[in-house]
Formats: C-alpha cells, structure tokens, sequence
C-alpha cells in the first residue's frame, strides 16, 4: 500500500465513523438548543438502540434470511431502533426533565446524569439476559459480536483501497436524515416553532406554542436520530456493549461543542473533524494518544472559538 | 346591560412564595380601549400573565366571552382569541420578520384568512413588508414593537393586550404606535393597554384602572381620572 492510499483509507474510516458521530451530535445539539440541557443520557438511548436491533436481529432470525431479505432486515431495526429511541428519549424528558424546568439548570443536569445511570445499567441488564443472539452464557458486561449482515467486498473492485457496502449504508442512512432534518428545522411549521421556543419560550408560548409538546418532539427527533445512527454503528463495526454508549456519546458530545452547540451544521462538521482526527491519530501516531488529541484539539480550538467552529457568538439584543 | 368580554375577578397570583398580585378585579367591554396604569413593580405585567394562564391564578376567576379561562392551556386561551403583546417585545430576533409574523398565525390554519391578516399588518405597518426578509433582532425598537403588535394580529384576537407598547421608544414612533391602536380599535378591536406612560395611555382609553402593590384601587372613566388629583400627583407628575 502506497503512503497517500494508507491516508485515503483513514480518510474514509474517519469520515464513516465521523458521520455516526454528527448523527449522534445532533441529538445533543438539538436538546440544548432548544432547553441548554447537555442530555448526558443520550449516549446511553444510543447504545439502548443497539442492544434493541441485536434482540430483534436475534428473536426474527435475521442471519438466516437470505442476502436480499436481509436488507429489509436492516430497514426493520433502522425503524424500530429509531422509534424505540425517540421514545424513550421523549420518556426521560416526560419524567426526569419536565418537572423541573423551573428548577435550576444545575438540576437539570443531575437529573440527567442520573439518567445516564440508569440507563447504563439497563443496558447491562439487557445483555446479562439469556439470548441466544448474545452467544448465550456469555458475562452481561461483554461485548457482543453483531453479525454480519452488510456483504464484505471491495466496491473499488481491485484496488489496495477498500470501500465496503458497510461504508455507503452509513452514507445512505446519514445523508438523507440529515437533510430532512434541516428541511424539517428551516422549512416547515413545527421547525419555525422549535426555532422560536429555543429563542424565547415564554414569548412563543405567547403565540400559542404548545412548548412542553415542541419540547418533546425535539427530545423524540434527537432520540430517533440516536436510534438511526445506532444500528448503522452496530453494522459498521460489528460488536456492541453497555459501554457504547459513553464511548460514543462523549466523542458526539465533543463533535457538537466541538461545531458550537446548538448549530446543525456545526454537529455535523464537528462530528466529521472527530471522526478523521480519530482515525489519523490511530494511524500516524498512536491509538493511546488518540483521546489525548482529540480533547487537546477541542481546548485548542474552544481557546480560539469559545463557540466552537460554528456556533453563533451573536447575543440576541432585548 | 351588556356582558363584559373579559371580567377578572379577585385573582390572586405569586411567584413560589412572593405574592404579587392581592385581589385584582377589572372588566373590558367589546370594543373599548381599557388602560391599566401603575408604577414599577405593581403587577400589570403579572396581571397580564395571569389573564394569558401563562402563570396560574392562586384563585380568583378569568373570563372571556362568558367562559372560565382557568385550567386552559395557554394555547387554549390564545385560541379563543385572547392574546397579548409581551412586555419587551420579545420578537424572535434571529428570525426574519416574515417568520415572525408567520409564527403569529401559529395556531390557525385558514390559509386565505392568514393572507388577508398578513396583507392588513402590511398596510397597518408598511415597514414590516419592506423589511420582511430581514432579521427581526436588527429592527430598531420601534420597529420591533411594530412586529410584536402585527405578530400579535395574526392570530386574530378578539381582545388584544399590550404591555407598555411605548417602553424606550422614540417619541415619534409613540405617536405613530398609539395612532395604529387607536386605528385598530376603530376596526372593532378591543384593547386593554398597559402603561406607565399614563397620560397617553388614559388619552386613547374610555376607561382605566390603577393598579397599587397587586391590588385594583382606582377605576373609572379615562377623563375623569385625568382629572383626578391622586392620579395627577402620583402618574402624570402634576
Ligand atoms: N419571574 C418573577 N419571579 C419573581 N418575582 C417576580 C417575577 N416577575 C415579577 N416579579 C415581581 O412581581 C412584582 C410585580 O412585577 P410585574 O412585572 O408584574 O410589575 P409591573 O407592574 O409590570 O412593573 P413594570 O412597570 O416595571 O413592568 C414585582 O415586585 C417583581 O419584582
Ligand atoms: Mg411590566
């Protein structure tokens, strides 16, 4: 393998990876822009969603299905996965984040973290049970090997670089859920009352917005988002656990501060700054460096763009 | 005699602990303008929020067109056409103008009659559809009090309450905001101003109130109170 093809190669691994992290981003990004909440437990809806698509994957007995079956197996834990997220992402704002949003955002932030617990701790609880598809026996807290279910081969063909279907199937599940994302925040009327309770909730309660429901709705979308990019992680690299989901949810979270919280383009680039720098790191320096760089990074530019690379530094003027 | 189109009865209301309002009573008939003056801190603001159920009333009673407010969503409220404009404006200042008054219409979805309302905020304020595509946070204040009253419009209120409409505007644009309520009210709008600019306020108005530390203690004819010598000393610096 040539130099610049090794830097091709970590090129595609950061940016596959990159945008499982901006899906991931979104969802931080979207709870605080809309209530400054940093949602701690939203890394651990994600790995939920995993634990989800591999209990079905193993109940419908996916593996056994022939190839062209398989896809639509893929469809029914993207839905499920997703739906599954947003709900219980919906559920944690219902029951651990409404009540208090007189409360302090201090509060707030320890409800979250509380939230984060328990849901590690589901997660463990879900992989001690007795399934098959966990490769029965095995101890709650280790991985679980995700099957296969995306073909190995080259689409390059020949070539010493490899593109793998694995590859395009995140491009094909990230791409468009981002655009209908920002259609759906720009262009339509639930997007426009999202945007107006981020601003000023009391005066878009005013106007007649139903704020708790908007609220909820955003906490169902990034939950969703968190479902989505969980199974296409799962897929991409083959093995799931309890602990995914603080893995995953610190390098998202560090994407969306990274692109300024609250910005859409700013998850989305930060998640991709992460994703590249992470597989560079692994390569040209050391893998134990890696968390070492990434967060020297984030201070770096953090010292330089208090916002982050896209985050607005515009105070609204009363 | 005729039913008020909103009767508040004795409400009481506090934030946790403090409270603020301590028994305010007032009625607006159809097609009146309605003043409520009082100093810093006296509660129209809060009497406002009640009336909207934005916060909930301790007791006491809210009525609109004959039927209890209390329990009702805010939502709810703003649908049956009560409605106010909010206290500093509070446009969406990282939104266009146009978003804004769209944002106004939120609940409605007779997309003719939207249009017609959008098409009479233009003419009412004519700024409004030269600055459309614009940022609303880079309005001047008068030109964002301008956007709160016309997003305010575009839900079609039965009654309209406005909260200091004047507050730290250009004496010009005061006149030009007090000669479009006036207008308004000639279309059939009934208004319920909050003021601290008393004289202006009571000017514009057939009848008003003063508010005192949370209570309703004078009311009345808006000519007579003009001429009421505790009203003179105390609002209108005589
Ligand atoms: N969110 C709040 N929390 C606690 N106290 C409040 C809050 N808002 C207002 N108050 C208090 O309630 C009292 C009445 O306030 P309110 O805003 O209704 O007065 P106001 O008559 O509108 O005054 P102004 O003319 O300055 O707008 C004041 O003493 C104020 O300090
Ligand atoms: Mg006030």
């Amino acid at each position: 393998m040539q130099d610049y093809e090794v830097f091709l190669q970590q090129l595609i691994t950061g940016l596959s990876n990159g945008m499982i992290i901006a899906l991931v981003a979104l969802g931080y990004t979207m709870v605080y822009g809309i209530i400054e909440l940093i949602n701690f437990a939203h890394g651990d809806v994600f790995m939920l969603g995993a634990f989800l698509a591999l209990t079905l994957l193993g109940a419908l007995g996916m593996e056994a299905w022939p190839s062209h079956w398989q896809l639509a197996g893929v469809a029914i834990m993207l839905l499920a996965s997703a739906g599954f997220c947003g709900c219980l992402n919906w559920s944690l704002d219902r029951v651990a984040y409404r009540p208090l949003r007189r409360a302090s955002k201090l509060s707030l932030l320890v409800s979250a973290i509380g939230c984060s617990f328990i849901c590690t701790n589901l997660g463990l609880f879900w992989g001690g049970m007795p399934m098959e598809v966990f490769a029965g026996g095995v101890a709650a807290a280790a991985p679980k090997d995700f099957p296969q279910l995306i073909p190995q081969f080259n689409i390059l063909g020949e070539s010493a670089i490899r593109i793998v279907p694995a590859d395009v199937a995140v491009l094909v599940v990230t791409v468009p859920l981002m655009i209908a994302l920002v259609y759906l925040v720009k262009r339509t009327r639930l997007g426009r009352a999202m945007r107006a309770v981020a601003q000023d909730a009391t005066a878009a309660a005013l106007m007649g917005i139903p704020v708790d429901r908007v609220i909820g709705i955003t906490f169902f979308i990034g939950g969703a988002l968190g479902g989505f990019a969980s199974v296409v992680y799962a897929l991409y690299n083959n093995t799931i656990g309890f602990q995914m989901g603080y893995r995953a949810g610190m390098d998202a979270f560090t994407a969306a501060v990274l692109g300024g919280i609250g910005s859409l383009p700013g998850a989305v680039l930060g998640g991709l700054t992460i994703g590249c720098v992470r597989a560079m790191s692994d390569q040209y320096v050391e893998t134990r460096w890696t968390n070492t760089i990434v967060f020297g990074i984030l201070i770096l530019i953090l010292i330089f763009r208090p916002s982050g690379l896209l985050g607005s530094t515009r105070r609204e003027k009363v | 005699m005729t039913v008020p189109i909103l009767e508040v009865k004795d409400v009481h209301a506090a934030y946790g602990p403090v409270e603020v309002l301590r028994g305010v009573s007032l009625s607006v008939e159809a097609g009146e303008i309605v003043a409520l003056i009082g100093s810093n801190g006296a509660g129209k603001s809060t009497t406002l929020l009640a009336i909207s159920q934005i916060i909930t009333p301790r007791s006491g009673d809210v009525r609109f067109c004959g039927e209890s407010m209390i329990g009702l969503r805010g939502d709810q409220v703003i649908a049956r056409g009560l409605v106010q404009v909010p206290e500093g404006r509070r446009v969406f200042a990282r939104m266009s103008v146009d978003e804004n008054l769209k944002l106004g219409a939120y609940l409605r979805d007779d997309i003719t009659a939207v249009a017609d309302d959008l098409r009479h905020v233009h003419e009412l304020f004519p700024v409004l559809k030269d600055r459309g595509g614009q940022l609303a946070g880079t309005l001047s204040g008068g030109e964002q009090q301008m956007l709160a009253i016309g997003r305010a419009l575009m839900s079609r209120p039965k009654l309209l309450m406005m909260d200091e409409p004047s507050m730290g505007i250009a004496p010009l644009l005061v006149t030009r905001i007090f000669s479009a309520i006036r207008e308004l009210n000639r279309g059939g709008l009934t208004v319920l101003l909050v003021e601290q600019n008393a004289r202006g306020a009571l000017g514009l108005s057939s009848r008003g109130y003063v508010i005192e530390t949370g209570k309703v203690t004078i009311g009345g004819d808006a000519q007579d109170l003009l001429r009421d010598d505790r009203i003179r000393s105390a609002y209108l610096g005589d």
